[in-house]
């Protein structure tokens, strides 16, 4: 396991910035910032245009951290603690999971809470209850 | 123009997710191990990133339409059922098994780690795996 500092600055900036890029692109397209709506559509685009737009949102979000390298001068931290095996297995259960519930932290988490979505928030609630059950059972009881 | 600010939007969102930390699977794994090494930080990314879209999407909605489209495309869904809360709670699963979850991950490929890319690679194969299961059962009643 690896301690982080407790960093509520940059958190709420970032944050906000989510929001902000939320809000946005409900003002500019209309549509849902899901990053699991947005990367499962171009897989099945009803349209080239459609095809267009995701491809171009999806590039803007990679360009983030040569960003954040170019105003700060540091990549930003990415330390991966579990193996490559719990990378690909727990990345099938994510796609598969997010699929099924229709949307992910950013779809339900942030804009469909953001709509008081009753299945946003049911669907929000169960997957924090279950990814801090899991994490409770791999650190404290598996890896006890 | 259009494809431009939307690139623009993936941007500001690929930002917040990096200084956020949501892109850091050690942080985020942190925030859930309250009775270990618990880094309570992601409370702020979401109540930031809640409050701001709460506000953005009050006055958003106060237009008809979107600047470019026709409508807002808004799941106007209410239906709660085994899918819904099955899929969420597998989805549980698989992010405290990986650190990652998929707006985290999407920015994160921009660091270049090798790691993201085979989580990422995973993730749509899950995605593609879900649809063709889907696609195998039978048809269900239109609700």
């Amino acid at each position: 396991m690896i301690e982080t500092a407790f960093t509520p600055w940059a958190s709420l900036t970032g944050g906000v910035l989510i929001g902000v890029a939320s809000t946005l692109l409900m003002l500019v397209l209309g549509r849902i910032m899901g990053a699991t709506g947005v990367l499962a559509g171009l897989f099945q685009p009803i349209s080239k245009d459609d095809f267009a737009w995701r491809a171009a949102l999806l590039l803007g979000m990679v360009t983030g951290p040569a960003v954040v390298l170019a105003v700060s001068g540091e990549m930003p931290a990415v330390q991966v603690p579990m193996s490559a095996a719990a990378l690909i297995v727990g990345g099938l259960i994510v796609g598969f999971g997010v699929t099924l519930g229709s949307g992910c932290t950013s779809g339900h988490g942030v804009c469909g809470m953001a709509r008081l979505s009753p299945r946003s928030i049911v669907a929000t609630l169960t997957f924090m209850a279950f990814t801090f059950a899991t994490v409770f059972v791999t650190r404290h009881v598996i890896g006890a | 123009m259009r494809l431009f600010v939307t690139y623009l939007i993936g941007v500001i969102f690929g930002v917040g997710i990096s200084i956020s930390g949501m892109a850091n699977p050690a942080k985020v794994l942190n925030f859930f191990d309250i009775a270990g090494t618990w880094d309570p930080s992601l409370i702020f990314v979401m109540g930031g990133a809640l409050v701001t879209t709460f506000i953005g999407y009050k006055l958003v909605f106060g237009r008809t339409a979107p600047v470019f489209g026709e409508f807002f495309a808004v799941p106007n869904s209410r239906v709660i059922d085994m899918r819904l809360v099955g899929g969420s709670a597998i989805f549980g699963i698989g992010w405290g098994i990986a650190g990652f979850c998929p707006g985290g991950a999407l920015p994160a490929l921009g660091t270049g780690r090798w790691e993201v890319f085979a989580f990422t690679g995973a993730l749509i194969a899950g995605i593609l795996l879900a649809r063709w299961v889907s696609t195998k059962q039978p048809v269900r009643a239109a609700t």
